[in-house]
């Protein structure tokens, strides 16, 4: 068989044998295809699966477990399950999503009395949970103000680079995270946003920022609106935690509630990934508020017009899950009962491990463990401590030291902070 | 403000039509003979079983849950095919077909940039929109003839034949979209010839598996033709027609390759595009199809509900073609109604005309010519040809 390089089309190897021929292995194209680098987030979802050690933990992925490590599927939504239950229509949604879920959905981040909501100044459409919102955004962003950047915080989660990315959206960053202090670096912020160009594109975490868990106070939030008035930047917010970080999606809120005060126009991508715990539903919003309702008819437009090639249409069962929540006062009721609950639980399990750390003696400072708010704390642990963690004690997490604490439990939060004390006990 | 789209806006306009005649041939969804949408007995049993499971709600790996993609893989090249036996196929669960195609011709600008993929004149208005916002250069090769209704066998090769070497070639898997019509198995082994002496890829959107002939795999044997020649293609997957699994976005893209090894290194690449995009896929519609596909006695369930579904079909397009025949007398051939298969029918109309078919009998199609015989009753099967008649004779 006679192979021949094909020139100009790097890596393909023609091998001409009788056409037509079975198994006569003709074009293979794809031989240039790199393995791509694993996740790093749900890289070690994989990795703590394949792990057989007993002891092991699970403090990598961002997903709500109960104290005995299990997921937990809410009471709230289980029973919206059944009512739903043998839905005599399963025909594709419209392209905006369902029109129900979306308008409960904006009611939770904007407020019930709205009154964006009210002049129908919203433009809004279901989406595949946060990153769908924030993808679509993206498109949109570079679709409408192709001109424009991104400015991220340092860090983030780290899938927002790759969706600007993928958006061609060219990315800037902004300091966020204070590594002494475990906090927020408030005064580089601010100096970020003075010397960023007039106009820019800015994305913030509106609560429970991930992976740091460092949020602003709300003085800090008022300055920084204040600030991206005098500027003329845009305000995206990723809120992908409404309910998590204190336990009140009202409080929860506080941040976009101020921007809107201002008269910001904001965009928002909200999530029911954690929340209502329907991660693998995929079901969120993305929300961009506009100067009046026809500019709001606009802007939904383009929105549709831009998922149409992704996906046509999104998912209905989660959106009806949500939408019968939410739609049902005692439902709703539930859910904030059980939305607080989680939280709690993971307040509970940040007191803990600060303790435990403090018991044994450590040298280093852990307040920030209860002072970080939200699914996540960023220990200040290094790359190494953390494989270390990995090999000596089957404990899995992120490499840039993020805890996922809705991995905590009371039954492994010693273990766990004993061997966080082991391997930063020498400083 | 962006335009209706084309085919989703058919159906909103036809919502807000308040005529007792009124007619939606727009979208491509199946309804029972009392036009009502159908949901699957099969997957009302599978649904029920899922809730007593009471499953959680994980997040899916990237790549979608692995009993699916084993599923779909299978069931479209045959458990025992090489393909499959040798673990040469990526699989990856995506957002029904649209998603499917969309991560392919992701992965497609990212590996082949500057490659082509050559589109069917005409095709499903939403392919043109996804190579765009994909990035992807695409042209056209003849399809429809108008003079017969029929194939244009001899543009669609020619054209194939005149791509540079190496483009990539979307095909219709079976009950092609627009148009009904599909290659005979003589053609398809031509168009498999001239593929592959053009050392073009092939890429076939699948949306209809099942839902054309009412055989699984009868409309499967065009992949499995290629496959069986040992070529490397790409097939997208859909599930929103022949499981009536609209809403739950479920499909898959399959990537054929020539080793096992070169399917893990795209398989990873695929799960690298979508990550951006949605993180991972949503879980509903694949629990419902790997209990579905997997399980033996819903597995025959299915087949057989899928057989109803394409014998109504079939049986609307005889009675449609009857009502033409009978109310035409110019002696026009009307048989493309008959030969046609799938969904679709390419009627022959032009824009104006199908617009008189909206306005004066408020018939709603796709100004194309498309209607979808799944919104047709065998009641309103007179009322249609009368319509058809009076755009195509009187309406230029």
């Amino acid at each position: 068989m006679a192979q021949l390089l094909r020139s100009g089309c790097s890596g393909r190897v023609l091998c001409s044998g009788a056409v037509g021929a079975a198994r006569s292995m003709s074009t293979a194209w794809w031989r240039h295809v790199e393995p791509a680098a694993k996740d790093p987030i749900l890289g070690v979802t994989e990795a703590f699966l394949a792990d057989p050690s007993p002891n092991k933990v699970n403090v990598g992925v961002g997903a709500y477990r109960d104290d005995n490590g299990k997921p937990v599927v809410l009471e709230c939504v289980r029973e919206a399950e059944r009512r739903i239950a043998g839905n005599l229509n399963m025909e594709y949604l419209p392209m905006g999503g369902s029109v129900n879920m979306v308008e409960e959905t904006l009611k939770l981040a904007y407020g019930e009395n709205s009154d964006l909501l009210k002049d129908k100044r919203i433009a809004a459409v279901q989406a595949l949970s946060g990153t769908g919102a924030c993808r679509l955004f993206a498109d949109f962003q570079k679709r409408f103000s192709p001109d424009s950047q991104i400015y991220i915080p340092v860090p983030t989660w780290a899938n927002h680079h790759n969706i600007w990315r993928d958006a061609h959206v060219p990315q800037r960053t902004f300091h966020y995270y204070h590594p002494q202090s475990r906090g927020l670096d408030f005064a580089s912020m601010m100096d970020d946003i003075k010397n960023a160009p007039n106009g820019s594109f800015f994305l913030l975490h509106a609560c429970a920022h991930n992976p740091t868990g460092v949020d602003p106070s709300e003085e800090q939030w008022r300055e920084i609106s204040h600030q991206f008035k005098v500027k003329g930047h845009f305000a995206f917010f990723d809120m992908a935690y409404q309910g998590f970080a204190s336990g009140d999606p009202e409080r929860d809120a506080k941040s976009i509630r101020i921007f809107l005060e201002d008269g910001h126009l904001i965009g928002c991508a909200q999530s029911y990934a954690k929340n209502m715990g329907l991660y693998g539903q995929r079901v969120g919003c993305l929300s961009v508020v506009c100067e009046d309702e026809k500019q709001a008819v606009a802007v939904k437009s383009q929105l549709q017009q831009l998922a149409r090639p992704m996906y046509s249409n999104p998912p209905v069962h989660g959106a009806l899950i949500v939408s019968t929540i939410l739609g049902d006062p005692d439902l709703k009721k539930l859910w904030l009962k059980e939305v607080k609950g989680m939280a709690d639980r993971i307040i509970g399990m940040r007191t803990a491990l600060r303790e435990n750390l403090e018991k044994l003696g450590s040298p280093l400072s852990w307040e920030h463990v209860t002072k970080q708010i939200g699914m996540f704390c960023y220990s200040g642990m290094t790359p190494e401590q953390v494989d270390r963690l990995t090999k000596e004690y089957h404990i899995y997490m992120t490499r840039n030291g993020r805890i996922s604490m809705a991995g905590v439990t009371t039954g492994n939060v010693g273990y766990l902070a004993n061997a966080i004390h082991e391997v930063t006990k020498s400083g | 403000m962006a335009p209706p789209d084309p085919i989703l806006g058919v159906s909103e306009a036809f919502r807000a039509d308040t005529h007792e005649m009124k007619l939606n041939l727009g979208v491509g969804a199946y309804r029972t003979e009392d036009l009502q949408p159908y949901v699957l007995n099969v997957v009302k049993k599978a649904e029920n079983l899922m809730l007593e499971r009471g499953e959680n709600k994980e997040y899916l790996p990237i790549e979608g849950l692995a009993a699916f993609n084993k599923v779909t893989a299978e069931l479209l090249l045959g458990a025992q095919n090489d393909v499959i036996q040798q673990q040469r196929v990526a699989t990856v669960q995506g957002l029904s077909g649209t998603g499917s195609l969309r991560l392919a011709a992701a992965l497609i600008e990212r590996y082949f940039s500057g490659s082509k993929v050559l589109i069917s004149s005409p095709t499903w208005g939403n392919h043109k929109n996804i190579f765009n916002d994909a990035r992807v250069p695409w042209s056209e090769y003849r399809y429809y003839d108008p003079r017969t209704v029929g194939l244009d066998f001899h543009g669609m090769i020619s054209d194939i034949k005149a791509a540079p070497e190496g483009s990539f070639v979307l095909l219709h898997g079976c009950a092609h979209n627009p148009t009904g019509i599909d290659p005979t198995p003589e053609q398809w082994e031509s168009i498999a010839d001239v593929i592959q002496e053009k050392n073009h890829i092939p890429f076939f959107d699948v949306a209809y598996q099942g839902f054309a002939s009412g055989s699984l795999d009868t409309d499967a044997s065009s992949v499995r033709l290629f496959a069986a020649r040992g070529m490397e293609f790409l097939v997208a997957q859909s599930y929103s027609k022949n499981l009536g699994l609209y809403a739950e976005r479920i499909g898959a893209i399959n990537v054929v390759c020539s080793s096992s090894d070169i399917a893990k290194r795209v398989k990873s690449q695929l799960k690298r595009l979508a990550r951006p995009m949605y993180s991972n896929p949503p879980i509903h519609g694949a629990r419902i199809v790997a209990n579905v596909v997997g399980n033996p006695e819903l597995f025959n369930d299915w087949k057989e509900e899928m057989e109803l579904m394409a014998g109504r079909i079939k049986s609307v397009r005889k009675k449609l073609y009857d009502s033409l025949s009978a109310k035409d007398n110019s002696g026009k051939d009307w048989s493309f109604v008959l030969k046609q298969i799938g969904m679709f029918s390419f009627t022959g109309l032009n824009d104006a005309q199908s617009e008189n078919m909206t306005n004066k009998w408020h018939v709603y199609m796709t100004k194309d010519g498309r209607i979808s015989l799944a919104g047709l009753s065998s009641a309103k099967c007179e009322y249609l040809a009368d319509a058809i008649i009076d755009s195509y004779y009187n309406i230029s």
